[in-house]
């Protein structure tokens, strides 16, 4: 029997991505889209970064998820149109993020504020970091320095 | 092979070659935030070479992979401008070629957006968004250093005057180009040309620098007549393939 979508989104809600385990791949917004084709499951996924090295990776745990629930015939689709956006992870997504140490992603020119101790006094060190979707920042009030999710 | 093949190995060699240039700084940059961007560039470019080249291999169809393209090509099969080929140098030296090339990419993606093959036009949107911070920060440095101390900004002018002479070629165009406009695939180079040159001469205004008048053009690079700094970069980055063919890992 095929599983409803609705089914297949919740398992696919449980795949953490391998950077940032506290937040999945559907929180992230980069499972796009889930279909049948007859027996066929089709799941459509967009890169964040396209040189993000997570990718690969993210594929190979979308496909451990799906055979560990018994899905035989599937293929993942990668779509580039519409190109990712940090507006589509999810506000879950978002408070995880801050709850883990790194300050979500704001509209450019937005405040930001430390996800240690919410302070606004911050200040850049560097527009990179430790991964490509990430920038460094530094708390004026506690001294922490903390990553911010690049608004893309 | 197809104008399509060539075209699209022209967009992906050149993020690739460049890609590999800043990669070389990793290990050797001035401070480790500078030493994490660089890798990052490098990394957006890598990714963007990848998607280029996979159309590449998928259009010419004639079993190669993108990988293939990338590892079992010598620098006569290569199609990337002379500008990103260029060794490094100094910091400005880096900065001011990441300078020159992230203006001109910004401006090709853009209108390669709009192109009328679907799938081009979607890795041009994608990119340009990476693009977009490359080209802020490139010029940024081109400013901090340009309008810095003594020393900053003599190795500024320096680089501006090593490297002027390999940006006519970005808005050099062929048959392949004119093949490709006339069924709205391509982009016309030509008519990018003022647009960077104000981009140029706006931020080198801010950077107390000179914009070169003189517009003599290295070419070649586009049609496989590279420098001789090519084949060092290859000899490098291919040995595996080349000393172990088909390894995998």
């Amino acid at each position: 029997m095929q599983p409803s979508l609705n089914q297949v989104w919740a398992w696919l809600g449980e795949v953490p991505d391998p950077e940032i385990p506290v937040i999945s791949v559907v929180d992230l917004g980069i499972v796009r889209e889930v279909r049948w084709e007859g027996n066929e499951l089709v799941i459509g996924v967009t890169p964040t970064y396209s040189g993000c090295p997570a990718t690969s990776v993210i594929a190979h745990e979308i496909k451990s998820a799906l055979q560990s629930h018994g899905v035989q015939a599937f293929r993942l689709e990668t779509q580039l149109s519409p190109p990712w956006t940090t507006n589509w992870i999810s506000d879950a997504g978002k408070e995880r993020l801050r709850a883990f140490g790194i300050a979500p992603p704001t509209a450019r020119g937005a405040k930001i504020y430390c996800p240690r101790c919410a302070s606004a006094a911050v200040a850049k060190v560097s527009e990179f970091g430790s991964t490509p979707c990430k920038a460094q920042y530094r708390c004026l009030d506690c001294l922490e320095p903390f990553d911010l999710f690049k608004c893309l | 092979m197809t104008a399509l093949f060539e075209y699209l190995l022209r967009l992906g060699d050149s993020d690739l070659i460049l890609s590999h240039r800043l990669s070389q700084w990793v290990g050797h940059a001035p401070a480790i935030e500078e030493e994490l961007a660089l890798g990052n560039i490098a990394l957006d470019l890598l990714g963007q070479a990848q998607l280029w080249l996979s159309l590449a291999a998928q259009t010419a169809n004639d079993g190669r992979d993108a990988d293939q393209l990338v590892y079992l090509r010598d620098a006569g099969e290569y199609r990337n401008v002379l500008l990103v080929e260029q060794l490094n140098g100094d910091f400005a030296h880096t900065m001011t070629r990441q300078f020159f090339f992230d203006s001109f990419h910004h401006l090709l993606l853009g209108a390669l957006t709009q192109s009328s093959n679907g799938s081009v036009a979607a890795i041009a949107a994608k990119s340009l968004k990476e693009v977009s911070y490359h080209l802020r920060r490139s010029r940024d440095w081109v400013i901090t250093l340009g309008d810095g101390s003594e020393e900053s900004h003599r190795r500024m002018t320096t680089a501006v005057d090593n490297l002027w002479s390999y940006t006519g070629e970005l808005f050099q165009m062929d048959g392949i180009d004119q093949a490709l406009i006339s069924t709205g695939v391509a982009v016309d180079l030509a008519g990018l040309r003022q647009a960077w040159l104000r981009d140029i001469t706006t931020t080198f205004a801010d950077a107390v620098l000179t914009t070169p008048q003189n517009d003599w053009a290295q070419r070649g690079g586009k049609r496989g007549v590279h420098t001789e700094h090519l084949g060092f970069l290859l000899a490098e980055m291919q040995f595996l393939q080349r000393a172990y063919p088909n390894a995998t890992w």
